[in-house]
């Protein structure tokens, strides 16, 4: 049992320096380190569907604290538009999508809120609107939602894969938001679902979304949240190995810009013997404010022996004023395991990456770029929908690309440490390349994305 | 004629005990198509010559130049000196996460030569240097030096020298972890790349037995952070037979002569 806190605060400090290794990541969140053991085990938070019966939300509760909450209000507390929403489906044969009624026998199926928000959305929507994957050959289905606007607005989702079907479903958010849903995910027996959650939301969206996900026997969950787009985006995806040889492989990749807040809240409860986890959460920052959150409960339950898991999460650091919070969590109450790890590392730029690619001739802005794309293609490249994946490769070049567009008019605006940073680097006694001058060579290979 | 001009070159790091100086004023020059073997004890400095030649950030430059073709090196980016013809094949080649050999070597073929290869002889180019030295197709899909073993990751660094057509190549210890077949490949790379472009070449090299396929015109005794002895190819034998004792004793004796 442990668990490792990890926040790494970088409102200073040099522009380049070694990535930290796992376990040695940034000052640490003391009121987790205290703990040895957590005060209450994963399993046994309360859940309800009905938002009364949690207490207020004060922002200092465990799932709460490392989130905006005053301006989450209206979404945890205040009346929500429930009513169903225009969406837009691309669906192959086997896979069909439509509005069912709150008392549809799946809803609930997968789980009950654990917090006020995700009650208050529960209970507020008039409508669910239904996923299901069924048939014998892998089919797909990416469901769109771009229309919706400033209103605070409640939604549901039930994603269904039935007995020994296959395929992703898509889960394409866009435009504006203020928006609090519930999405369940249930895998039948021996069905192999990918289920990819994209927020590309509007620049002053905001977004929670509860996912929960139910695993059965010999069943295989492959679940991405992509968060690139949004003010505040919070998704928290849980997953219940219900089922014997059951298999959650939970990934995720964000991308958070100045005054970004991007969280995830990660749950793998093994319930089930034999059961198999995998979680691999990368994030990178850039920009003032840029913020990200991300918490990793594992809980290995009596009923899980044979249990395989590991859970990592790794923050690359590309300005100053940014903040990665990083919390892994093992819960494990059975001495019958195959395996349980954690890793979490929050840094900087590798210099001796940097340093291989550019004494092969490719300019510093260049390399980093290089660099950040291939620390986050990772995730991507395991989707396994090409389209989609080379449409997010394309949305995070161009978000490094805005950001290095950004840090360039910052810099030559203040004439900034980052200049000096940079001739720190060069040894020899070359002239001193001023901050505009450097603002220039940024922006200059900000625009030549593309090349690689 | 190109030339590779290192003049009393002083190069220092920053260690958590302080400043500490590692080339203590080193003179060495190479011709274009020159072969100069450097041999020397551990932590002699090296690695932080060839470091400091290729801009690692880590090192400080205290003092002296590095000309190339009467160009300040120092003055240069790291990109721009390998731009201006300099190559390292480094001695711990470094993994990169989700870069792929085809994409790194195509970016830096592009950014060497100001505009990207033709994809039809590009594709034809690399397959054939991989084949040369032995490194199967399936290593241009592979992550940069990613779970390679330390011999293909050698490999991997001379087939990149014969890719990139440098002017001056510094190979530190690329023979070092190599079994015998995979030292023969290597050094047939190098002997490849010297007489394609008539390549000036800086080997450093614990050992004679890389003499044997790479014939070096110069031998340097590097001891303590500079050249304490050049002469020919019979001087690596002379090494191999009786050890640094000689220049470590006498470097140590003028260090103290200095102090005092
Ligand atoms: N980051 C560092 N921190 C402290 N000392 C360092 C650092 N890098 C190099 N040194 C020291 O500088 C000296 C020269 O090292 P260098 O790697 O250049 O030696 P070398 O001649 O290449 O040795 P080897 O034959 O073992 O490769 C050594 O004493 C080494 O410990
Ligand atoms: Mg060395």
């Amino acid at each position: 049992m442990s668990a490792t806190p990890a926040t790494t605060d970088t409102t200073a400090g040099p522009l380049v320096e070694p990535v930290v290794r796992p376990g040695s990541t940034g000052h640490t969140d003391g009121a987790w380190a205290d703990r040895p053991v957590p005060v209450q085990t994963r399993s046994e938070r309360f859940a309800s569907t009905d938002p009364a019966a949690f207490p207020a939300v004060t922002g200092r509760e465990v799932d709460w604290k490392l989130s905006p909450v005053q301006r989450l209000r209206p979404l945890i507390d205040g009346q929500l538009d429930g009513s169903p929403y225009a969406y837009l489906a691309r669906e192959t044969p086997g896979a069909s999508v439509e509005w069912v009624g709150p008392d549809h026998e799946l809803v609930g199926a997968a789980g009950k809120p654990e917090d006020k928000a995700s009650a208050n959305a529960w209970s507020s929507v008039e409508n669910v609107l239904l996923v299901t994957l069924s048939g014998d050959e892998a089919s797909s289905i990416t469901v769109g939602r771009s229309g919706l606007d400033q209103t605070p607005r409640a939604g549901h989702t039930v994603v269904h894969a039935t007995a020994n079907s296959s395929g992703i479903v898509i889960l394409q958010n866009s435009g504006a938001a203020n928006l609090v849903e519930n999405v369940e995910i249930v895998v039948d027996e021996g069905a192999h679902l990918t289920v990819v959650s994209v927020q590309e939301w509007d620049d002053d969206a905001i977004h929670l979304s509860t996912q929960f996900a139910t695993i059965g026997r010999d069943a295989q969950l492959k679940h991405f949240v992509v968060s690139l787009g949004g003010s505040i985006v919070r998704v928290n995806p849980s997953a219940h190995l219900a089922g014997q040889g059951g298999d959650a492989d939970l990934n995720g990749v964000y991308f958070a810009d100045a005054g970004q807040h991007l969280e995830q809240q990660v749950y793998v409860n093994h319930d089930a013997p034999n059961t198999k986890s995998r979680v691999n959460y990368k994030g990178a920052l850039q920009g003032d404010g840029a913020r990200t959150v991300w918490i990793g409960d594992v809980l290995i339950g009596r009923a899980a022996p044979g249990t395989d898991s590991y859970e990592q999460n790794r923050n690359l650091v590309l300005s100053e004023g940014t903040r990665a919070d990083s919390i892994p969590n093992l819960e494990i109450e059975t001495g019958d395991i195959l395996g349980a790890g954690h890793a979490s590392a929050t840094g900087r730029f590798d210099d001796e990456h940097l340093f291989y690619l550019e004494s092969r001739g490719i300019p510093e802005e260049e390399a980093r770029r290089i660099v950040v794309l291939g620390f986050l293609s990772e995730i991507v490249q395991r989707i396994g929908d090409q389209a989609l994946q080379d449409r997010l490769q394309a949305s995070l070049e161009q978000e490094l690309a805005e950001g290095a567009r950004a840090r360039a008019e910052a810099d030559a605006q203040h004439g900034s440490s980052r200049a000096a940073a940079y001739t720190d680097k060069l040894p020899g006694s070359g002239p001193t390349p001023t901050a505009a001058g450097y603002a220039a060579k940024l922006a200059e290979a900000a625009s030549t994305e593309g090349t690689v | 004629m190109s030339t590779l001009e290192i003049r009393d070159l002083q190069v220092s790091i920053d260690t958590e005990q302080g400043n500490k100086p590692i080339l203590k004023g080193v003179d060495l020059t190479i011709n274009k198509g020159e072969i100069h073997a450097v041999m020397g004890p551990n932590g002699s400095g090296k690695s932080t010559l060839a470091y400091t030649i290729a801009g690692h950030p880590r090192y400080k430059v205290d003092g002296g130049s590095i000309r190339l073709d009467g160009q300040e090196v120092l003055d240069m980016t790291v990109d721009e000196r390998a731009k201006a013809g300099l190559f390292l094949a480094m001695q711990y080649p470094v993994e990169i996460p989700g870069v792929t050999v085809a994409n790194f070597l195509r970016t830096a073929k592009t950014a060497l030569d100001g505009e990207a290869p033709a994809l039809r002889t590009w594709i034809k180019d690399l397959r054939s240097h991989m084949s040369d030295l032995k490194m199967d197709a399936s290593f241009a899909e592979r992550n940069v030096n990613e779970g390679f073993s330390g011999g293909e990751k050698k490999r991997h660094e001379i087939m990149q020298l014969e890719l990139l057509k440098p002017k001056f190549a510094i190979l530190d210890e690329t023979d070092s972890g190599l079994d015998v077949d995979a030292l023969k490949i290597v050094s047939e790379g190098v002997n490849r790349a010297h007489q394609a472009t008539d390549l000036g070449i800086l080997m450093i090299t614990h050992y004679t037995r890389i003499l044997r396929y790479i014939k070096p015109d110069f031998v340097h005794v590097f001891v303590d952070g500079h050249v304490a002895e050049q002469g020919g190819p019979e001087l690596a034998d002379q090494l191999e037979n009786e050890g640094y004792d000689r220049y470590v004793t006498a470097s140590a004796a003028a260090a103290a002569a200095a102090g005092n």
